[in-house]
Formats: C-alpha cells, sequence, structure tokens
C-alpha cells in the first residue's frame, strides 16, 4: 500500500517542519472540538447530575431523551443548525454560519447528551449506601453533591471521554456549518475529505494520521487523569 | 472598590472571550469583510481558487468564505439570499436566476470542456464516437455509467445529453449515481471499470490516481462554461454587495484572466481553464 507509506512520511515530514497550514488547521481541531466539549460539559453533568438526583413528574421521558440524543446523527444536528444559522433563518442577524462558532454550536449540541446520559449513569451507579452514608454525616446540599461527583468521576471522565471523542471525529455537521473555509473553519476531518476529493490521497491520508496522533494525545491524558492512581 | 473593579474586569474579559469566539476583528479594512462564495466543486477540486483566493484577499482585504458545492445548491443559495456571489457552470440554470432578478452582474469567465471517460477497453466502442452517439452506444451496451446525481452543473449536462440521446437512464442496473463531488466520482469510475462525465480540470487532476481514458471530446455540446454573478442586494438586504461586486470585477480582470489561463500548465502542460472575460 505505497499510499499509506507514503502518506506516513507526508506526516512525518509536515510534523517535523511544522508545516504551517496543517499546524493551523489542527490547532483549530483543538480549539473547536475543545471548546465544543467544554460547553456540553457544562451542560451535560448538572443535567446528568439532576436527573439522576431529582424524582419529578415526567423525569422517565427526559432521560429517554437524553439517551436518544446520545445517538443523535451529526448530520441531523448539522442540518438544523445550518438552517437556524442560515442569513435568513431564525437566527440569522448573529451571522454566525461559516463560523467556528457555528461549528461550536453545532459539536456542543451533539455531545451534550453524552455527556449528561454517561454522567446520569455515573451517579446512579454510586453505591447507595455511601449516600446515606454521606448524608448521615451532616453533609450540606453542595457538599453531598460534590462528594457524589466526586465518587463518580472515574465515569464522569468517560463521559467527557466519549463526548470529545464523538465531536472531534465529526465530519458532516462541521462540513455543513463550517463550509470547510481555509484558513477559517477547515478542521481535520473536513480538510481530510477535501484532499481525497483533489485526488491528493498521500495528504489525506498524513491529515488522517495527524489527526489519530492528536486524537491519542488528549485521550491519553484524560485517561490518565481517570486512571491516576488507580492501578489494580 | 473594589468589587466593582472585580466586576468590570470580568465584564471586559468576557468581551474580549465573545470576540474571540465570534470572530470579529477590530483590523478589517472592508465594513463587512465575509464574502460568501458558492461556487461548483471543479474550481476548488482542481485547485484554482487556491491560486486565486489569496491573491484577491490580499488586494482587497475581504475575506472569501468559499463554500464547495454542486451548481445546483450553488444556485439554490444564490437564490435565497444565502450567498453574496456565485461561480457556477451550467448557463441554462444560470439564466433562470438572471430572469427573475436575483442575481445581477452575470459576467462571463472562463471555460473548459467536459469529456467521457472510461476504461481502456472501452466495451461499449465509443472511442471518437460524439457525445450523444457515445451516450446511446452506452446504453446499448448496459455497460456501467457512474453518474454525479446531484444536480451539479456536470449532472445538468449530463442529463441534456441523455435527453437528446433520447435515453432515460434513471433507474437502469447500469446507471448509478453518487451524489458527490466530482473528484470523488471519477475515482468511483475508475474503481469500477465505469463511464462517465466530467470535467477536463477535474480529471487533469485526478489523472495520477485513476485508470481512465478520455474517449469523446470535442464536440460543441461538451462546452463547459463558467458564470460569475452578484447576488442582487436589491432583492437580499443581507447580501455583501460591495464584496460581491469586488470579487466579480476580480475574476474578470485582465491580470486574473492571465492567472487563469496559465493555471495548471506547469503540472499538466496543458491549461484547464480557457479565460473568456469579455467575449460573446
Amino acid at each position: 500500500m505505497p499510499v499509506m507509506t507514503e502518506g506516513l512520511k507526508e506526516a512525518v515530514r509536515l510534523l517535523v517542519t511544522l508545516d504551517p497550514e496543517v499546524m493551523e488547521i489542527t490547532l483549530r481541531t483543538i480549539q473547536v472540538s475543545g471548546t465544543g466539549t467544554f460547553i456540553s460539559v457544562l451542560i451535560g453533568i448538572p443535567t446528568g447530575a439532576f436527573l439522576a438526583l431529582k424524582t419529578f413528574f415526567g423525569r422517565g421521558f427526559l432521560v429517554s431523551l437524553v439517551n436518544f440524543g446520545m445517538g443523535l446523527p451529526p448530520v441531523v444536528v448539522g442540518l438544523a443548525t445550518w438552517l437556524t444559522l442560515t442569513r435568513y433563518g431564525p437566527l440569522g442577524m448573529l451571522n454566525l454560519l461559516y463560523s467556528p462558532t457555528a461549528m461550536i454550536i453545532a459539536q456542543a449540541i451533539i455531545a451534550s447528551p453524552i455527556v449528561a446520559g454517561l454522567t446520569l449513569a455515573a451517579i446512579q451507579s454510586v453505591n447507595p449506601k455511601l449516600k446515606l452514608q454521606i448524608i448521615a454525616l451532616g453533609a450540606n446540599r453542595i457538599q453531598y453533591l460534590l462528594l457524589l461527583l466526586w465518587e463518580a468521576r472515574l465515569g464522569i471522565l468517560s463521559a467527557v471521554i466519549a463526548g470529545f471523542g464523538g465531536v472531534i471525529s465529526e465530519v458532516g455537521a462541521s462540513m455543513m456549518v463550517g463550509g470547510n473555509v481555509r484558513g477559517y473553519t477547515r478542521v481535520l476531518t473536513t480538510a481530510t475529505v477535501l484532499e481525497v476529493s483533489k485526488g491528493k490521497f498521500e495528504l489525506a491520508c498524513a491529515l488522517s494520521i495527524i489527526l489519530l496522533i492528536l486524537t491519542f494525545t488528549i485521550m491519553w491524558v484524560l485517561s490518565y487523569l481517570q486512571q491516576r492512581g488507580k492501578n489494580p | 472598590m473594589f468589587g466593582k473593579r472585580y466586576r468590570v474586569s470580568i465584564a471586559v474579559f468576557c468581551f474580549f472571550i465573545m470576540n474571540g469566539f465570534i470572530g470579529i476583528g477590530f483590523a478589517g479594512e472592508p465594513k463587512n469583510k465575509d464574502i460568501i462564495l458558492a461556487t461548483t466543486t471543479s474550481t476548488v477540486d482542481s485547485g484554482l481558487l487556491d491560486v486565486l483566493l489569496p491573491v484577491f484577499e490580499k488586494l482587497t482585504g475581504y475575506r472569501v468564505k468559499t463554500i464547495s458545492v454542486g451548481t445546483g445548491q450553488a444556485l439554490a443559495m444564490g437564490e435565497k439570499g444565502e450567498a453574496d456571489v456565485l461561480l457556477t457552470h451550467a448557463p441554462a440554470s444560470e439564466k433562470k436566476l438572471v430572469d427573475t432578478g436575483a442575481v445581477t452582474n452575470y459576467q462571463l469567465v472562463m471555460h473548459n470542456d467536459f469529456i467521457l471517460v472510461g476504461p481502456a477497453e472501452d466495451p461499449a466502442g465509443i472511442k471518437g464516437k460524439t457525445s450523444i452517439e457515445s451516450l446511446k452506444a452506452i446504453a446499448a451496451k448496459k455497460a456501467l455509467f457512474i453518474s454525479r446525481g446531484d444536480d451539479s452543473g456536470t449532472h445538468k449536462k449530463e442529463l441534456s445529453i441523455w435527453k437528446k440521446a433520447e435515453v432515460t437512464p434513471a433507474g437502469a442496473e447500469w446507471y448509478q449515481e453518487t451524489g458527490q463531488g466530482m473528484g470523488a466520482t471519477v475515482l468511483m469510475a475508475s474503481e469500477k471499470k465505469a463511464y462517465t462525465l466530467t470535467d477536463r480540470a477535474t480529471y487533469l487532476a485526478q489523472k495520477a490516481n485513476i485508470k481512465l481514458e478520455i474517449l469523446s471530446q470535442g464536440d460543441p455540446s461538451l462546452l463547459n462554461i463558467y458564470h460569475a454573478m452578484e447576488v442582487n442586494v436589491a432583492k437580499f438586504a443581507k447580501v455583501n454587495a460591495d464584496g460581491a461586486k469586488a470579487f466579480v470585477e476580480f475574476m474578470v480582470d485582465p491580470r486574473t484572466q492571465k492567472v487563469i489561463g496559465s493555471f495548471g500548465m506547469d503540472k499538466f502542460g496543458e491549461p484547464l481553464f480557457f479565460p473568456d472575460a469579455g467575449k460573446k
């Protein structure tokens, strides 16, 4: 497979020479998917915690809704975001279409249900006796919540990892609402699609390899945080 | 005292963060520096816009957001005022937009040609035939034909030739629609040893990766003509009219036309596009 070896060589060359365009695309990928995931954490963890700890009418339905959201096809989110942000759409006055902000919005929508759903499951699987114990020790509500989140931290980090994995690998929504504009909204996934269309397979392979390295590095850091001091 | 200052600094910080997010700069010279250019995949996949746009951006201070889609979608974006300027290649469909007043300043930019490509074995024996006879022969042989199927300029052209050949290929087993861009479609045709209609620029750009030969070319119905046009600001107030005008003017500028005429010479030994501004 000469294309793959050429691609590998090309990837090494681009990384070693710090090719400005590739660096810029890589940084943007981190910025967009990182911000998207961060927002989804701000939305997802409180939502998941709320659903795990409160009982109210309609809770079951909301939980199914969150679980349904975990399987939201990115391309559908992309289309809905596109239609909302177009010039003559409901939020057209914000002038956000074909900008990194639009991509962040779409990615946050994709990742939020994933983070919320897995947070919900993580908190629910904390030993119920522990909950009683925390209350019995006289914790106030804030302390109770923080302790529970701390106990569920492994699962919650998994939620963040899954959310980030969902958005950094996503191409449909980014293409639609970002437009793959060179030097502005081009990220590693959309750049790869473009290079294939151009017939530049080596470059496409190189970009894929850089995406894999990037994803692995970030996941490695998150896994390290998760597994710290947990060696069996 | 301290509390107030603290609050102000938070507000300032948030303001800068928001600016960073939304991407509003303070530097841009033109009032609205973003131009949305809706164009066909061939101008992007061939690499032409990669050469032209940096020059335009440097010259004028605008930033061009190129949305590369099929001509059908590009024209639809123009028709709804979702783009500022269009660069497309389906004169018959473009004419409708000119007539309804959706676009103005309709300018001839360049041309190249469509070609019928297929495997060297040429199972339907179309080599040297005209495009109409070729499609008739492909249909008679039921040889595999890959179509864009995406309402792009190339697809519109292909359908018009089928019509002239009096064949209705849709739904036939030997007729497959990809729904993808030109580059991807040519690759698929190569992998499947099928015939397809492509513009010459994309074929040459992909040539190193494919095993397809030019089998039918040169008849007048295969001409591929590109026009640039402004989306009409009188109809769509949100259009960046100044930017669109600047872009159309740039495309027909003699210096740009010269660059278009020489694009591809170094790599392919022949030009990919022929400049046409001012002709007609």
